[in-house]
């Protein structure tokens, strides 16, 4: 399941929902991307996320269907936020639900490092010295490398 | 062809969409990149530097070596950061 939204959500509601009512889930791995309230040794103000309003949410349902494909997972879900946030506010849930741990884990890293390297999302950072966008880290191509 | 920017290449062209008739030898990303930075202006600054940029056709990303035909919608956007 994704969604893209504005609104801040409860990690807890969330896993919760995933395996509501089921008994073949043994295991949720979950991640939560935060702000930091620091960025380039200066106090970050906020963090603005801006999308690409459609094909964000067709790339999140691909990268869903790859990791659907190579684990066998009962359930995702993928929450990504968009707009302002203060430094310490959540930015993206990642949570998987499988049988085993082994799979919920390394299709949640997947999911994560899928997400971070083909979703359309970008981050400009409101600092001391103004405005800047986020630049791309190398350690991210790197990072969805791995699974190729 | 509709054409959508984002981030600093939406305002460092000035705009997020707009609508476009390009001449007949565009036919791929790259072509239209470099047709929109002969523009000047803004336009010359976001694209001067290929390497930065990323592009999608239709809402999938591509390389600068994709087609495009009149109808498509192309999206020019630096490397993605959420997460």
């Amino acid at each position: 399941m994704i969604r893209v939204q504005s609104d801040d959500f409860d990690p807890g509601a969330e896993i919760a929902k995933l395996h509501a009512g089921r008994s073949d889930i043994g295991a949720v791995a979950s991640f939560v991307g935060l702000v930091r309230g620091e960025s380039h040794g200066e106090k970050l103000t906020s963090m603005t996320l801006e999308h690409f309003p459609g094909m964000t949410e067709r790339e999140l349902e691909r990268i869903e269907e790859q990791a659907r494909a190579r684990w066998a997972l009962d359930d995702v879900v993928i929450v990504h936020r968009v707009g302002e946030l203060k430094p310490g506010a959540r930015i993206v849930l990642v949570a998987t639900a499988a049988a085993h741990r082994a799979a919920a884990f390394e299709a949640a890293e997947f999911l994560m490092d899928y997400l971070k390297t083909r979703a359309p999302f970008w981050k400009r950072e409101l600092r001391a010295s103004g405005e800047h966008w986020v630049e791309a880290r190398g350690s991210d191509d790197d990072a969805a490398a791995r699974w190729r | 062809m509709k054409l959508l920017y984002f981030a600093w290449v939406r305002q460092k062209v000035g705009r997020g969409e707009e609508i476009v008739d390009a001449p007949r030898h565009v036919a791929t990303v790259g072509a239209l990149a470099e047709w929109l930075k002969a523009k000047g202006g803004g336009y010359a600054e976001a694209f001067a530097d290929p390497k930065r940029m990323r592009a999608a056709v239709n809402q999938e990303h591509v390389g600068f070596d994709a087609p495009v035909k009149a109808g498509d919608e192309v999206a020019f956007f630096p490397p993605v950061t959420g997460g």
